[in-house]
């Protein structure tokens, strides 16, 4: 006699709950496919228009290709590309903790003042030739706005720490520090010479044009070491999302959790933004979607929160080489002017009532 | 089986003095009440047995550790981007542990929704859950993990009659089997009379009595704690039943 196993069947609820799970990693793999291919275009998109096929050519075998196009491809095209992916992702990270763990919608590196004070900074350096932190005059402009970004969050994570201090009283404090910032920036370029003057503006738009591979590198290597620290933290962010009481009987130690997380936050939002100028809006959107299409489990709100915002950037680069033909637009613009109108469609049509 | 013993409990928020010298014996294996009137510190009382807020005094466990505890706070407000089933493996995550689920996790999660008849409502997102339907998800929650000690802030504050009676019902049945100590905050003292074995009952921050439900909830205590007179009798099936017959005192207006 053989003894049969008896399986119990699964039960409807766990069978529907494995079903959602594979179809967030279906969503998972599609969101990195149309990042791949976004930045497949993005790299062969660009003032010099070479055929597609070349362009390839050049990226998987540099040696055959002539000096000039390799030259474009390598040294323009390819950093711009993987710097629009890696800034996505870490503003977009960088906004999807913000908004976890202030419990916050609209918590941003935008609207925190991370952005308004890096300008300020790099309007210092553009203006007045005042370096903040001495030494590296060449890497004035970055090494100022990253210095005044991660004044801005160290006043917040300071405040913070106070007693009585709510996450609405750290929301608000921050859109006062967009204000200030903004308005120190305005008497900046006030009494700013023509040429500084036209500096700052191009730096307060955004672009991806300064792109080089060490900044790739950088931005890699702060997402390489914040990811898997956030990671580790799944099933407590995803708790905060629960309220503070909730998650902290659970034994979620939310202060600290939201201290930690705050400084990670912090590194990987100034950082970017000190590379590109404001981009702000990524922060806010790609969570957005993330959430939209994955919940808020951070097993998958967590990678789709990072690829959302590195498939919006990349798509915005394109986006912005094709628009004028021969002409790359400062893509602060576009995420804004592009952008809005399909984040709110998104919202508006999709929108579940999760906040 | 487990129990619980406050020892001279005090708590303040700032330097207001909410909780002071509050003693009592709690047991396992039943449903325990706490009663009192309106900001007499229930909720205070949960707070610093939970460890959220500290205090003076002593909280002792037997045949259980703090890390057994459970605490639901008692508003029921949920928004995050979670389904219903999401929230429970959560729950059950405790905030910790590694990204993979087994199968005996999932079956667990499984095993609560069907306890508390939630397995409908799986796949439902936790921002379009009716009060109810959220306060019920609330407490599978606190009891997926299968706790020892369990503290829950008016349970049934937003729950229909029929389910009012169903997780009672349910919430009994899990002290029994697992001995687990259980104290609800609740509002609705025939509710209490039927279902919670103790009682104990808190006015201003103190214990004016606790022990067995009928032995404390007797008029006199009813008219010191919420201003009632009241009538216990029972109903012509037996069972206890407070009848209100008024204010005490004529209301202000
Ligand atoms: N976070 C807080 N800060 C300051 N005082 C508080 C706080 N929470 C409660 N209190 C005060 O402590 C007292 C006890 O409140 P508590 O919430 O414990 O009452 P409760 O018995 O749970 O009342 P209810 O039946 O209304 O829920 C009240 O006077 C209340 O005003
Ligand atoms: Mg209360």
């Amino acid at each position: 006699m053989t003894t049969m196993e008896i399986q119990t069947p699964e039960a409807a609820s766990t069978h529907s709950y494995r079903r959602l799970v594979a179809r967030r990693i279906a969503i998972l793999v599609g969101l990195t496919l149309a990042l791949v291919l976004s930045v497949a275009v993005d790299v062969s998109l660009g003032p010099a228009r070479y055929p597609v096929w070349d362009v390839l050519q050049t990226i998987f075998a540099p040696g055959g290709a002539e000096l000039q196009m390799r030259v474009v491809v390598w040294d323009i095209r390819m950093p711009m590309a993987l710097l629009a992916v890696t800034v996505g992702a870490s503003l977009s990270l960088a906004g999807a903790q913000m908004q976890t763990i202030l419990a916050n919608p609209l918590a941003s590196p935008f609207t925190l003042g991370l952005s308004a004070a890096a300008s300020f900074g790099a309007a210092l350096a553009m203006v007045l030739g005042v370096a903040l932190v001495p030494g590296a005059v060449a890497l004035m402009v970055p090494i100022n706005a990253f210095a005044m970004a991660m004044a801005a969050s160290l006043l917040i994570f300071g405040l913070s720490t106070l007693r009585g201090v709510t996450v609405e009283t750290i929301v608000l404090l921050g859109i006062a520090l967009v204000f200030s910032f903004n308005a120190a920036l305005a008497l900046l370029q006030y009494f700013a010479s023509e040429q500084a003057l036209s500096a700052v503006v191009f730096w307060t738009m955004g672009s991806l044009t300064k792109a080089t591979w060490g900044k790739v590198a950088v931005t890699a290597a702060i997402l390489v070491v914040c990811t898997p620290l956030f990671a580790r933290r799944a099933w407590a962010l995803t708790a905060i999302r629960l309220g503070e009481v909730r998650a902290t009987a659970m034994g979620v130690p939310v202060k600290r959790l939201r201290l930690e997380a705050l400084v990670l936050v912090s590194v990987l939002a100034a950082v970017p933004v000190s590379f590109v100028g404001t981009i702000g809006f990524i922060g806010i959107v790609g969570p957005h979607v993330a959430r939209l299409l994955l919940g808020e489990d951070q097993r998958f709100f967590l990678p789709g929160a990072m690829l959302s915002g590195s498939v919006i950037l990349s798509a915005t680069s394109v986006l912005s080489k094709a628009i004028l033909p021969g002409a790359v637009l400062p893509i602060g613009i576009i995420t804004a002017l592009v952008g809005v109108p399909f984040f709110a469609a998104l919202i508006l049509t999709k929108g579940r009532k999760s906040w | 089986m487990v129990a619980l013993s406050l020892e001279h409990i005090g708590a303040n928020y700032g330097r207001r003095k909410i909780l002071s010298d509050a003693t009592a014996e709690i047991q396992g294996g039943t449903l325990t009440a706490l009663v009192g009137a309106n900001a007499a510190g229930k909720s205070t009382l949960f707070r610093r047995i939970a460890g959220h807020l500290r205090g003076t005094g002593h909280i002792r466990l037997q045949g259980a550790v703090a890390h057994d505890l459970r605490y639901m706070p008692q508003d029921t407000g949920m928004t995050a981007a979670l389904t219903v089933y999401e929230s429970i493996i959560l729950a059950l995550k405790q905030g910790g542990g590694g990204w993979r689920l087994s199968a005996t996790e999932l079956g667990a999660v499984d095993e609560t929704l069907r306890h508390f008849n939630l397995s409908h409502l799986a796949d439902q997102q936790l921002s379009e859950l009716s009060g109810g339907q959220r306060q019920a998800v609330s407490i599978a929650q606190t009891l997926v993990s299968r706790p020892k000690v369990v503290l829950m802030d008016e349970p049934t504050s937003a729950l229909d009659l029929n389910r009012q009676y169903e997780i009672l019902e349910a919430l009994r049945l899990y002290a029994e089997q697992t001995g687990a100590v259980m104290v609800l905050a609740l509002h609705d003292l025939n509710q209490v009379m039927r279902c919670c074995t103790a009682t104990v009952a808190l006015a201003e921050g103190r214990i004016l009595a606790s022990g067995a439900t009928l032995d404390v909830l007797t008029p006199d205590l009813i008219r010191r704690l919420y201003g009632i007179n009241s009538r216990v009798e029972r109903c012509s099936q037996g069972c206890p039943m407070m009848i209100v017959d008024g204010p005490t005192a004529q209301l202000a207006l």
